[in-house]
């Protein structure tokens, strides 16, 4: 796994310091439900695939516009326990991004800012490993969300679909691919979604994605995991 | 807040019998699902596990088979499986597997049930359209049962090896080694058995291994003493049509270990306890073993105690109600001839030949779990009151009390042998049943119909069997007899209202509940009887009656099938209503809750009132029309 610079080794240990350090209660509540040990199975383990739609791609500027999940395991993805929030982002739309996640400025007049859906938001995954595609969106933009918001970031640790595809793909490609330095494949959700013979979706809808997402590690970790793999091998 | 599946419901509005759901049922059913991905070649569905999901096939494609590993079907993107485990005992009655890469939609079943109960047409697309229901629940259930649909034939994978009579054990023993055999078929004929013309079926005796070893080695015999000495002889045989559910029923029943397999007079193998114990483990047949393995009443009483659970895994094992009902009377047979085996010790071997009679449901091969027990003695003509009379009553009291210890309760009605009215000689009984035949009064016979159902479990069978004639003969000859018997059997009512909706028992600890018993199975049952009797038919068990009356013509076509369709359905759901109770610990009975029943099995169960419901309606017809009394 490509290992962030700075993940830490024990998670669990890590959420309980964060818990110590944290001044809002959400969070502190968030970090108290826990974090398993690196050493639980994958197939034991709570997870929930998240997606966001924003406003851009710099999580410095751009900000959250809705927010989707479904918890599910190893066996199921549970589509009555999905989530979908539209929220008020505290930035402009533009229309680039509204062709996008067809979200538009009516939808977005009556939605409630982040902070008020917070406590719902941080309960729906907390005590679960969250799984993304490509990690630098979610995780960072709920850091900065926050950050703007109550002057605090958030950290978790995530299973990141697009990394471990890359690995994956990386363990196939040949020598000779690498040495003559042939052009990577495609890492978007929907290209490797096919690889695993899972069906196109109609995408950019945040639950869609969450569940595409969800789909696309169960796929994963069939193809190239036991179901006794630890989640250290699987999360950053 | 809840999100809504887009992707989902426009999927499955695709697909059949979705597309027929309104749009709103089609979003909420979206939002229900659950979704798993399986590598091509993983096991989706495996035989027998428990089932709570419908199957759609969002992408790939997967294999269903039948439990012979055969394959059944081929499903791709909108296909549905895992209904039939649904609809009949929610365990996997086809096995799937991902023949590729595939992503399944999994619908709940309450949701599913919910669906068929709200949309007609949606229930519709379960039901195939060439069978009625009941015929095709009936059916995949028997599908799903070896014992009852593979032939006795299919387990004869030995060659048959023959010696004759008068070879000495030695040089059997030598050839039982060649042959790498553990038993040889004694035929009288020296010549050795060819294809087109064969002496065979001359059978004189079987020898086994164990045979060698108990009587001739353990017993000291010289090795040179002939075969025809110490092999078993009087062998029971069995067609090579007949299935091995009944070869199981025949070994029990005659507590033999070994049945010649017979093709037109010519025996073609033999087979063994163990072949079948190895087809399929019936722990029936090792409870029947141990039965009679025990030395008294208390260890009897003792090992009584596991019936409850054999009886809970052969309805789990999804037998059917001929194989559970015949099962559980041979057990409770078992019982009685090992009480009548230790009676027989403690006071002594019988002064007079007699047989001891089961009555009812057992005489039928009809048994659930643990009923009355029902019984009555046919003594030799010989009998003289001051001499035996006192024998008998010891012997009956002391079978009766067993049962009772072994958990059958005593007859609530003192139809017992121990009773001196049901202890009577052959020509009493004869008399007794001329009387009820010929001068038949409703009400006297109300009590007596389950002497109409009879068999002999102990001592001389011919006696029985001499009774069973009589009553065969005399019976279709007497209509103001059929007529009465026909008026008792229809006074307990299908529990069916005006509008075919259930009519629930109103009061009392059952409220809201149908007597499955009461109200189906023994009306059904009793119908039937009167059937059989009309026709002069010797069979007992209800299903080899309504074959009878099938034979006979008596009923319009296809009526034949309803009736057995119906008392199957209705007895394999009490059987599994019983078990159910005491899986959970509680005691078993008759009274069944629709709400607790899917909306499959409620339609079933409709069906199989509605089948009794004219088969009552054809009896006033048939018996009363003709009727002068």
């Amino acid at each position: 796994m490509a290992i962030d610079k700075n993940t830490p080794l024990d998670w669990a240990k890590e959420f309980e310091q964060l818990r110590q350090n944290s001044r809002n209660e959400f969070l502190r509540s968030f970090y108290k439900r826990g974090m398993v040990s690196g050493s639980t199975p994958i197939a034991d383990i709570p997870l929930v695939a998240l997606d966001f739609e924003t406003t851009g791609l710099n999580s410095k500027h751009d900000d959250i516009v809705s927010i989707g999940l479904v918890p599910f395991s190893t066996h199921r993805i549970r589509c009555a326990e999905a989530q979908h929030w539209i929220v008020k982002p505290r930035r402009t739309l533009d229309e680039q991004s509204i062709v996008i996640h067809q979200i538009t400025h009516s939808d977005i007049d009556d939605a409630p800012d982040l902070h008020e859906i917070l406590s719902d938001l941080l309960d729906a995954i907390a005590g679960q490993v969250v799984v993304v595609h490509y990690r630098h969106i979610e995780r960072e933009f709920l850091f900065q969300a926050l950050m703007r918001r109550i002057g605090e970031g958030i950290r978790f640790p995530v299973i990141d679909t697009m990394a471990l595809e890359q690995e994956a793909l990386q363990r196939k490609r040949g020598i000779l691919a690498r040495l003559l330095n042939q052009p990577q494949p495609s890492m978007r959700l929907p290209d490797c979604r096919k690889r695993y013979g899972l069906p196109p979706y109609q995408l950019h809808h945040a639950t869609t994605d969450a569940i595409a997402t969800a789909e696309l590690l169960q796929a994963q970790l069939a193809y190239h995991y036991p179901p006794d793999a630890p989640v250290r091998q699987l999360w950053c | 807040m809840q999100a809504e599946q887009l992707e989902i419901a426009s999927f499955l509005q695709q697909h059949p019998p979705f597309s027929e759901l309104p749009e709103q049922t089609l979003n909420d059913l979206a939002q229900h699902i659950e979704i798993s991905y399986y590598r091509a070649g993983r096991d989706i569905l495996q035989f027998r596990e428990p089932i709570h999901d419908l199957y759609v096939v969002r992408a790939g494609a997967v294999e269903t088979f039948r439990r012979t590993g055969e394959l059944y079907n081929r499903l791709g993107e909108g296909g549905i499986f895992g209904h039939m485990g649904l609809m009949l005992n929610h365990r996997v009655r086809f096995p799937v597997k991902a023949l590729e890469d595939s992503l399944v939609y999994c619908i709940p079943v309450a949701y599913f049930n919910d669906l068929c109960e709200r949309f007609d047409s949606f229930a519709d697309y379960f039901e195939t359209e060439d069978k009625t229901l009941l015929r095709h629940a009936v059916s995949e259930q028997a599908e799903s049962n070896d014992l009852t649909t593979v032939k006795v034939s299919s387990l004869i994978t030995r060659d048959l090896v023959t010696c004759a009579p008068h070879t000495t054990i030695r040089e059997a023993a030598k050839q039982m080694t060649e042959q790498s055999v553990s038993l040889l078929l004694v035929t009288q004929s020296v010549q050795q058995p060819s294809a087109e013309n064969n002496d065979a079926s001359n059978i004189a005796g079987i020898l086994t291994d164990r045979d060698i070893r108990s009587r001739v080695m353990a017993e000291g015999l010289d090795f040179d003493v002939a075969v025809g000495e110490v092999m078993s002889e009087n062998l029971v045989t069995l067609d090579d049509n007949a299935y091995i559910f009944e070869a199981m029923l025949s070994m029990l029943r005659f507590n033999v270990h070994h049945l010649p397999i017979m093709r037109r007079g010519r025996c073609i193998g033999v087979i063994s306890m163990s072949d079948i114990l190895r087809h399929e483990s019936q722990s029936s047949i090792l409870l029947t073993r141990g039965i009679f393995a025990q030395q008294t009443t208390e260890a009897l009483r003792h090992y009584a105690q596991q019936l409850p659970a054999v009886f809970v895994r052969m309805v789990n094992e999804d037998a059917n109600s001929h194989m559970i009902g015949s099962a559980m009377s041979v057990i409770g047979r078992s019982f009685k001839q090992r009480l009548l085996e230790l009676a027989e010790e403690k006071y002594g071997p019988p002064p007079i030949p007699y047989s001891f009679l089961a009555l009812g449901s057992m005489a039928r091969d009809e048994q659930l779990i643990v009923t009355d027990q029902d019984n009555a003695i046919i003594l030799h003509n010989d009998f003289v009151e001051a001499q035996h009379g006192h024998y008998f009553e010891n012997i009956a009291k002391f079978v009766s009390d067993g049962l009772a210890e072994c958990g059958y309760p005593y007859c609530s009605g003192n139809i017992m042998a121990t009773n001196a009215e049901y202890r009577l000689t052959l020509d009493q009984w004869k008399m007794q049943f001329s009387d009820w035949i010929e001068a038949p009064n409703p009400k006297a016979l109300l009590n007596s119909c389950i002497f109409f159902d009879l068999d002999s479990v102990w001592g001389e069978q011919r006696m029985a069997e001499t009774l069973r004639q009589f009553v065969a003969e005399k019976a279709p000859k007497h209509h103001a007899f059929l007529a009465s018997m026909a008026r008792n059997a229809l006074n307990r009512t299908p529990p069916l209202g005006f509008f075919k909706e259930f009519v629930l028992e109103q009061d009392g600890k059952h409220r809201q509940s149908i007597n499955l018993k009461r109200r189906g199975t023994a009306p059904l049952t009793d119908a039937i009887r009167v059937h059989a009797l009309a026709i002069g038919s010797m069979s007992q068990n209800s299903f080899e009656r309504i074959e009878d009356i099938k034979q006979a013509g008596l009923l319009p076509p296809g009526k034949a099938q309803d009736l057995s369709d119906a008392l199957e359905y209705l007895s394999i759901v009490r059987a599994r209503h019983q078990a159910l109770a005491i899986e959970s610990g509680e005691e078993a009975d008759n009274n069944v809750q629709p709400d607790m029943l899917s909306s499959f099995e409620r339609r079933n169960l409709k069906e199989a009132f509605r089948v009794l419901d004219n088969a009552q309606n054809f009896l006033k017809f048939r018996y009363k029309a003709s009727v002068r009394i």
